[in-house]
């Protein structure tokens, strides 16, 4: 395989990553806060429908993104009225609530099935983008998947280096001792679920805005499941999640072109192997149990009601 | 308790002539059920047989009244679904995807009074038919534009299972491509689901990296027209038009047509003449078309398409006639000689052009 097609395979990598990398990024916020949302799934496809008809009326992109995310978000809050409020079951509750979103997008999305957007266009940075190799590897994506970029730093920065991050992060520990101290254990996790169903919902409307220009009911296809696994295969660290969303992307195209190029492997395996392979990868990386520990928010998934306590 | 179960037993008898009674006044307006497997979206396999369906309605007018159930899963579900339809009145009901065989075929058992006619099967009884398209017809002569059209010789197939169904139309497609332009070669990429938008523009992408100027696909989402148009190569689509999607891109489609079909049978379920067949209809039937075939086609290769569609529809010229080699050049088709439909059926064999090895 040549220098050109391998650098055509990292730049296809990036863009089928970066639905990842919305969503995940989103579920590892919620989950740090010690929420489970298993509904990222149906987030991200009612995500991807408004954004879509957003984009298909007004042909504005940063509409689209806004709806998308409140589209989103508005799912979270269904999940956050049932688990927080209601303390209904998190995982059951999650499941509801994919199930919920694919048929409401289906629903929604019923007039939008013969419409074709021109998709946005690809950022072209004078210079930049014209340096030979690093210019396409680097500068020649379109804005949403900077803006995911973007966003794997400001979650970084503010788990890791804020105060509220780190208030977050004790409430995904031990939500009795930060109640104790003081803190708004139900408020705060409830903006940890809108943030997280905004992201799945942003996620969705890249696939729906700029990487399939269309809307078909189930596009998502699967990628909000593989999320969630990215974020626990990760163990809830931001940079190993863009690195296996990333991961996730090159392996699916890189073997779409080992079957371009006609090499004989069963192209079942092959299909299989994106799972795989990601999840060995960060299995290796994350093997340490001591940092799984450390990291794994030890409250995910336990319904807390402080008066209960 | 005796005469009570008794009296409760004459009276379900009662209640079951009354109801027969009901529906044979009732059956003077043909019920026709569909079943179908996806949503009926825009552009796929589905939508297609909705407009067979919505053919169907306008032919027959009130003579008929139809009703579909979409996105049935294939298996118990579906047989739940058929029978269904066949308990609350439908005597004639259409399955429209390969997994309901054998529901149908148990449904038609229960009801030896309806008909039944699914798509794409292979066993036929007393009161079910089978119908399906020749489709690689279409394959051939959209294969013939690709062939005229391409400046880089590769095309990219967008394929979703191993099937005989699916390689029949990349080996037709090939043919039909070579018959033209004998230095073509076939890419084929499996994705392994017949609907993920994602991965079929992922697998388009792939095969355009690699030089193919034009890509077709036998899977259900417009996502391979669309990464035609976005990069710049040709496109060939499949089950419908989806010109809209790519207007630059798309050279032609391969179409589904099945209300001549739909609007036949229920016809003749009124004339009572209707009677269990295997149907594989084709150019010459009007189930398979051509789209719109795109203004930068040449005219002489327009006019080479038309003389091949008329010669296949007058069944002067078959698709697969020989010569015909397979991949390792071993002759699969004598010159002279042509596949019969036994041979199609069971096609496990890549012909020479096509890339890589069908994954068993």
């Amino acid at each position: 395989m040549d220098f050109a097609i391998f650098l055509k395979i990292l730049v296809a990598a990036v863009a089928a990553g970066t639905p990842f990398v919305y969503a995940a990024l989103g579920e590892l916020v919620t989950e740090k806060s010690g929420v489970l949302n298993l509904g990222v799934e149906g987030m991200m496809l009612v995500g991807a429908i408004t954004g879509f008809i957003a984009m298909a009326k007004t042909g504005s992109l940063l509409l689209a993104v806004a709806c998308g995310m409140a589209a989103g978000a508005l799912m979270a809050a269904i999940f956050g009225v049932l688990t927080l409020t209601l303390m209904a079951n998190q995982v059951a509750s999650g499941l509801a609530l994919t199930i919920f979103g694919v048929g409401l997008s289906a629903f929604l999305g019923l007039n939008y099935t013969s419409i074709a957007l021109p998709g946005i266009a690809k950022l072209h940075i004078p210079l930049l983008s014209d340096i030979p190799v690093l210019g396409k590897l680097l500068f020649s994506y379109d804005i949403l998947v900077y803006g995911s970029l973007a966003l794997f730093f400001l979650v970084s920065w503010f788990l890791y280096k804020t105060r509220a991050g780190l208030i977050l992060r004790g409430i995904g520990e031990a939500p009795k001792s930060a109640h104790a101290l003081g803190y708004n254990v139900i408020g705060i996790r409830y903006l940890a679920v809108l943030f997280g169903g905004a992201m799945a919902g942003l996620g969705g409307v890249y696939l729906s805005v700029a990487y399939t220009p269309v809307w078909v009911q189930g596009m998502v296809a699967g990628r909000g499941w593989v999320s969630l696994a990215l974020v626990v295969f990760a163990t809830w660290r931001p940079l190993r999640v863009l690195f296996g969303a990333y991961l996730f992307g090159a392996i699916t195209i890189a073997q779409f072109h080992i079957q371009g190029l006609g090499i004989d492997i069963p192209s079942q395996l092959l299909s299989m192997l994106p799972y795989l392979a990601t999840i060995i990868v960060l299995v290796i990386i994350s093997r340490d149990l001591t940092a799984i520990r450390l990291n794994s928010p030890a409250s995910l998934g336990i319904t807390y009601h402080p008066e209960n306590q | 308790m005796i005469t009570k179960k008794g009296i409760f037993s004459i009276a379900i008898l009662a209640a079951c002539v009354l109801g027969l009674a009901l529906s044979a006044t009732a059956a003077e307006k043909l019920k026709i059920g569909f079943v179908y497997v996806s949503p009926i979206g825009d552009a796929g396999w589905t939508y297609q047989h909705n407009l067979g369906r919505l053919a169907l309605e306008k032919n027959l007018g009130d003579k008929v009244e139809t009703k579909y159930v979409e996105k049935v899963p294939e298996g118990p579900e579906a047989e739940r679904v058929i029978r269904n339809l066949a308990n609350s009145g439908y005597d004639l009901i259409f399955t429209t995807s390969f997994g309901y065989m054998n529901p149908t075929l148990k449904v038609a058992r229960m009801f030896p009074k309806k008909y039944f006619e699914h798509c794409t099967g292979y066993k036929t009884a007393k009161n079910v038919g089978t119908y399906m398209c020749r489709y690689y017809q279409g394959r051939y002569l959209a294969g013939i534009i690709a062939g005229k059209m391409t400046k880089s010789n590769i095309m990219g197939y967008v394929a979703a299972f191993p099937i005989p169904e699916v390689i029949r139309g990349i080996n037709a497609f090939t043919l039909g491509a070579r018959s033209v332009n004998p230095d073509v070669k076939v890419k084929v990429i499996w994705v392994n689901s017949w609907f993920d938008p994602g991965k079929e523009r992922e697998a388009a992408e792939a095969m355009i990296a690699q030089g193919a100027d034009v890509i077709t696909h036998h899977t259900d989402s417009t996502a391979p027209v669309l990464t035609a148009e976005e990069k710049g190569v040709y496109a060939i689509a499949y089950h419908s038009d989806m010109s809209k999607y790519g207007p630059k891109a798309q050279l032609t489609a391969v179409t589904h047509n099945y209300g001549k079909f739909y609007t036949k049978v229920a016809q003749s379920v009124l004339d009572h003449t209707w009677k269990p067949e295997a149907v594989w209809s084709g150019i010459k039937e009007g189930s398979i078309k051509l789209a719109p075939i795109n203004p930068v086609v040449p005219k002489d290769v327009v006019a080479l398409v038309e003389k091949t569609t008329k010669e296949i529809a007058e069944g002067t010229f078959k698709p697969f006639h020989g010569p015909i080699k397979d991949q390792s050049g071993k002759l699969i088709v004598a010159a002279g000689k042509a596949l019969t439909d036994k041979d199609l059926l069971a096609m496990n064999y890549y012909v020479e052009g096509v890339q890589g090895s069908i994954p068993k």
